[in-house]
């Protein structure tokens, strides 16, 4: 069956968890900028938490179905409703054929991902659905949602057919999941970052700039990086570096002296310093971050970036059997 | 050998310290440290990505710390395996490094070829001496990068070599072939670019219905091959 985007909105592309084992080939991860989040909504909507979903981009986004589904949404701070009624993120709900699914612009953050039950089902590509959108594959043919566009929905697994049996009456679920969501859009956010590869690369000063000083998001961010105002980060040689790997969370500093939070589509290598890697767990709130926001970053040490990605997969661990007899 | 975090879910592995030195010595040892970490099987191993002097190892740490590594000494307990992995590597064999011999037609005609005149000028050669000198040489990739498929080649004529634009140019269409410093490359999807370009080729450097979905990968040997717009138009129908 098919779900089809009325309205497609600012920026609305696929997404799932990302695309592996290509980077030597030059191939973006890419991937839902909140993985986190699209597991979270995966698993309430009864599905694999790889399943592919919607990362909608500044809202505007209104979504018809075919037939019965369950859907979850997750992000920033969003109105979000199915027809007239008011759907509170993380919360599973039931859409009929012909309901529609619309999220207004945000009153914080930018994006939003939206777990459909089944899951989308365009063609993975190289081992994922998630769209491309610079390279131009994956996804709806490698490019966002359009108006009117129809696109492709799995079947509902078993565990998503009794939700939607369950919730025949009430709609949206009225249970508390194991966790509430939270909003992961925060005013002026302090990223914690690690070291960075090439720390050495920069005066003293610079190092300590980074790590107290405000930065301003610039509006020529996207979804490959963060470009960033601010305190202009002073190299300590002006040698431009051999191309090697650089990752999402990656801050690197052209001869600008401005740096760039890299993001899941950035390009799988670059030749210029990196100053610090923001931790995984703190990319969710990047992905948060809009023109004009102010951050901050904060070094912490590579213990407690694990520490803290082990804590957060214990959670979802604790969180998917807290949602068992949802399911059953 | 030095082993710094990138981030908390990946490693750089400096193999080499000097690139100029010896390019082809540096891949050799690059393509046999990646080749050594594969048959490691190493808990957590997401992948590795080889360019020029180093290669990066991305992991997951939350599978590591489920195969035994303890919360607090994840990252030494991945280099641990890693330097073990590496001390077992048997005594490279370039032989067996080799990559595969790719032969690329490049058209270079004036209507591809936006800045040959300018390499030339540069050069102080005439443009045929460009294209000659281009085709003469035998390159190997050194990394694959930028865009999906794009082979970064060493081995250019030094009486080539041209820095990049001072201004890049928005978009640069599908398989330009050009030069940048002493590097040559392909572009293998349309996008932005700095490099001069001197021509183009009508074979797809990338195809995400295939895997692997480049035609090249680090350690192979490219050679360039000129034909006339004749040949480009039939092998593009």
């Amino acid at each position: 069956m098919n779900a089809t985007a009325v309205r497609a909105g600012f920026l609305t592309s696929v997404q799932d968890l990302g695309r592996t084992g290509f980077r030597e080939f030059g191939v973006s991860l890419g991937g839902a900028l909140d993985a986190h989040a699209l597991r979270v909504a995966n698993l309430l909507a009864g599905n694999e938490e790889s399943a592919a979903g919607l990362e909608i981009t500044f809202g505007g986004l209104r979504l018809r179905f075919a037939d019965d589904r369950i859907v979850v949404w997750a992000g920033g701070n969003f109105d979000a409703r199915i027809g007239s009624t008011s759907l509170p993120a993380g919360h599973p709900a039931l859409v009929r054929a012909g309901d529609e699914f619309s999220i207004d612009s945000p009153a914080g953050g930018c994006r939003a991902w939206l777990a459909i039950s089944g899951g989308i089902d365009v063609p993975a590509v190289l081992g994922s659905r998630s769209g491309d959108l610079r390279a131009g594959f994956g996804g709806v043919k490698g490019r966002p949602v359009r108006d009117g566009e129809e696109f492709p929905v799995g079947e509902n697994m078993p565990r998503a057919k009794v939700l939607i049996e369950k919730l025949r009456t009430e709609k949206i679920a009225r249970w508390k999941p194991p966790h509430d969501w939270s909003s992961t859009a925060r005013r002026a956010p302090v990223l914690r970052y690690l070291d960075g590869a090439d720390s050495g690369r920069f005066v003293e000063s610079a190092l300590q700039l980074f790590n107290h000083e405000g930065f301003f998001v610039s509006p020529d961010s996207d979804r490959m990086g963060i470009r960033l105002d601010g305190p202009r980060l002073e190299r300590s040689q002006d040698v431009d570096l051999l191309s090697e790997a650089v990752a999402p969370g990656t801050v690197q500093v052209p001869p600008s002296g401005k740096p760039i939070l890299l993001l899941n589509d950035c390009q799988t290598i670059g030749g210029y310093p990196k100053i610090a890697h923001v931790i995984t767990v703190d990319l969710p709130i990047a992905a948060q971050l809009c023109p004009g926001d102010r951050v901050r970053f904060s070094k912490v040490a590579i213990r407690d970036a694990h520490a803290l990605l082990h804590e957060r997969e214990r959670n979802l661990e604790q969180f998917r059997r807290g949602l068992e007899p949802h399911f059953s | 050998m030095e082993i710094t975090p990138l981030g908390d879910s990946a490693v750089l592995i400096r193999v080499v310290e000097n690139f100029d030195d010896a390019p082809d010595d540096a891949l050799t040892q690059v393509l046999a440290t990646k080749r050594a970490l594969e048959a490691a099987q190493i808990p957590g191993l997401v992948e590795l990505a080889p360019a020029y002097t180093v290669v990066a190892l991305f992991y997951d740490p939350v599978r590591a710390i489920d195969a035994g590594a303890s919360v607090q000494n994840v990252f030494e307990w991945i280099e641990q395996r890693i330097r073990r992995a590496l001390s077992e590597m048997e005594e490279i064999q370039a032989n067996r490094i080799e990559g595969s011999l790719v032969e690329i037609p490049v058209c270079y005609e004036a209507e591809f070829a936006l800045d040959l005149e300018h390499v030339a000028r540069h050069a102080g050669v005439h443009w045929k001496e460009v294209v000659d000198l281009h085709c003469a040489a035998e390159y190997r990739v050194h990394c694959v990068g930028f865009t999906p498929g794009f082979p970064f080649l060493g081995g250019l004529s030094r009486k080539i070599a041209t820095p990049r634009r001072d201004v890049p140019r928005k978009e640069i269409p599908a398989g330009s072939v050009a030069i940048g410093g002493m590097q040559t490359g392909i572009y293998p999807i349309k996008s932005p670019g700095g490099w001069n370009v001197i021509g183009r080729t009508p074979r797809q450097l990338f195809d995400s219905q295939k895997d692997p979905p480049a035609l090249l990968r680090a350690g192979d040997r490219v050679r360039f091959r000129s034909i006339t717009r004749e040949e480009f138009e039939r092998s593009t129908m």
